[in-house]
């Protein structure tokens, strides 16, 4: 009986959760509260993916209103991988969260950063479910909405004007998305993917469809912080709260990725997409100078949350340039780096956020010689360091191999070389912190810091093993992938 | 003269793109945090239209079940923007919550008066 209703669950748990956490108002209870519910969505998304593995497609009609005419949850593999990088990224943050947010947050101020954070998780899990567009755009913004709340608990007064300049870009963004929605909706009629992907085929109006792919690839790129609209993403992730950032680097751009992802391929269909409109030139060239560009500024930048903010920018070059190949190796590649990215830049912010626990500030000459003095927390910084620069033997290579091997189909050996250049780039940035951390000699003050307590090291650890285990044995994580890509390309089923 | 009909015929869209751009333009030329935020609620408004404008079928009655009545409007997109305008309520609300806020620490509103202020942290 229940079992039936997962899809939904998955976003209504991590709901009510944040609607309890509210209630309670303190801030203990509040995070209690946050870790059963996150704990609960991640057992039901791992229940989600066994399914989808078993069954195949699930539909889940809400309300029990049959599709097209009611709301309809379609979870396929490449939504099961998403909801399960969200809820497993939340619920290992989680028990950090409690020693991170009592150290950086105001104390009456925890139950509210909790039903944000919790509202957030439930608002991208939404996105990732939903198999209609307008149901899409509700979750983007109760996702955005929290995510704007969240920024402005950082301490600096910097955080505020962040989380404004968030709020005016996110929204720009969501209201091209809707533009394009509502255009999409005036063609066909219909908001249900599905069906709006059948009657596009029979529709005569080309041209407000082309519209629409314009106005929703400019509006998505702005969530996805896709170059050159990723302006408003290193200051928010800088100076929102360390937990706050983790959760967004690991989660809130790979949702927007899988966003588009779905319509290109599920719902307009490779033909409007890759040859009626010039995505795949527009795609390309953005990727490739977010690679070169974010990465190049990613190597001058002095606060290291800041850095890793540009090297996200990079990064997400990287999962668009899988979608821009337009072939299922390309997008096996884009997947397969949402998971990676998600592990990598989640252990990464998670070993920044206990710096910024035991010295109070991430500033490159602040941290010297801090790896003598915080080895494991270090450690775990230069495991994700080098899966940013995508060495073997961690998940970075798993992606760009899959990235390289599209460019090589495509015959487009260039590209091949500039993946491994802009790689190459990762090595500078990655380095300086590295440099500064282990090679210098700690001051006296320095000598007193520890690593941070357990609650803090466990998540980093479980995140940082899971680099170089999905890097070792990419089966799982690259399977999935292959599957789900392969099925998009298949179009709808 | 065909052109020119077509023009008329279709002028709740230019309506709604002269709020579009209008409201962008705001949002990009002005530096004031509030000036802002109301050209950012005009761009969200020029959506409702471009939403229920399509809607309204000429001839049609509201999408009421009645005898004799075969013609009606399409109620969707009603239902669609009332959601989207409790979305830009909320938007509005909390970017103006924002603003007092950045107003208590900076003293200003001006976005130009604030950067001058500097970041603290670096």
């Amino acid at each position: 009986m229940i079992a039936q209703h997962v899809p939904i669950l998955a976003v209504m748990v991590p709901m009510f959760g944040a609607l309890l956490a509210t209630l309670v108002r303190r801030g203990d209870v509040a995070w209690a509260i946050g870790l059963a519910t996150t704990l609960a969505t991640a057992a039901l998304a791992v229940l989600l993916l066994q399914r989808v593995l078993i069954e195949g497609v699930v539909s889940y009609a809400i309300g029990g209103w049959a599709p097209p005419v009611g709301i309809e949850y379609r979870v396929d593999l490449a939504n099961a991988l998403v909801v399960l990088i969200v809820s497993a990224i939340s619920a290992l943050i989680m028990p950090y969260a409690r020693t991170s947010v009592n150290a950086e947050i105001a104390s009456d101020q925890h139950a509210w950063f909790y039903t944000m954070y919790l509202l957030c998780m439930s608002g991208l899990n939404g996105i990732a479910l939903t198999g209609d567009a307008f149901n899409a755009f509700v979750f983007l913004e109760i996702s955005s909405l929290s995510t704007y709340v969240m920024i402005a608990l950082g301490q600096s007064r910097r955080s505020l004007l962040s989380a404004y300049q968030y709020l005016i870009m996110g929204t720009i963004g969501a209201t091209f998305y809707v533009i394009g929605a509502g255009l999409l909706f005036t063609v066909t009629g219909s908001l249900n993917f599905v069906d709006v992907a059948e009657r596009i085929a029979t529709s005569p109006y080309d041209r407000a469809v082309l519209t629409s792919i314009a106005f929703i690839t400019v509006g998505i790129g702005l969530k996805v912080a896709l170059f050159p609209l990723h302006v408003w993403l290193p200051n928010a992730y800088a100076k929102a709260p360390s937990v706050a950032t983790a959760l967004l680097a690991a989660t809130a751009t790979k949702v927007a990725v899988y966003l588009l992802v779905r319509l290109y391929f599920s719902v307009y269909g490779i033909e409007m997409v890759f040859v009626r409109q010039p995505v795949v030139e527009v795609l390309l060239v953005l990727s490739v100078a977010a690679m070169f560009f974010a990465s190049f500024v990613a190597v001058f930048e002095i606060n290291t949350k800041r850095l890793l903010a540009y090297s996200s920018v990079a990064q997400v070059g990287y999962m668009t340039l899988g979608i821009s190949l337009a072939s299922v190796t390309g997008l096996t590649g884009t997947l397969v780096h949402l998971a990676n990215h998600a592990m990598m830049k989640g252990a990464a912010f998670l070993a920044l956020g206990a710096v910024a626990y035991r010295i109070g500030s991430v500033n490159i000459d602040r941290m010297q010689g801090i790896g003598r003095v915080m080895p494991i927390t270090m450690g775990c910084f230069v495991v994700a360091g080098l899966s940013l620069i995508g060495v073997p033997g961690t998940v970075g290579f798993v992606s760009k191999y899959y990235l390289v091997l599209g460019a090589f189909e495509k015959g487009w050996w260039w590209l091949a070389f500039l993946i491994v250049a802009s790689s190459l780039i990762a090595v500078f940035y990655v380095g300086r912190v590295v440099e500064a951390a282990w090679f210098a000699k700690p001051d006296v003050e320095m000598a007193q810091v520890k690593d941070p307590p357990l609650s803090m090291l466990v998540p980093m650890i479980v995140l940082t093993a899971a680099c170089v285990f999905f890097g070792l044995d990419a089966s799982l994580t690259a399977g999935i992938a292959g599957q789900a890509a392969a099925a998009l390309f298949g179009g709808v089923q | 003269m065909e052109l020119a009909q077509t023009i008329i015929a279709h002028y709740n869209h230019w309506i709604t793109i002269f709020l579009m751009v209008a409201g962008l333009y705001v949002v990009v030329a002005r530096g004031n945090m509030v000036k802002k935020l109301v050209g950012l609620s005009l761009f969200q408004t020029s959506v409702y239209l471009l939403y229920i404008s399509p809607g309204k079928i000429i001839g049609g009655t509201p999408p009421i079940l009645d005898q004799g009545i075969e013609v009606y409007s399409n109620p969707l997109p009603h239902v669609l923007i009332l959601t989207a305008i409790v979305v830009g309520v909320a938007t509005l609300s909390l970017g103006l919550g924002l603003v007092v806020r950045i107003n208590e620490v900076y003293g200003t509103i001006e976005e130009d008066e604030i950067f001058e202020q500097g970041d603290d942290d670096e």
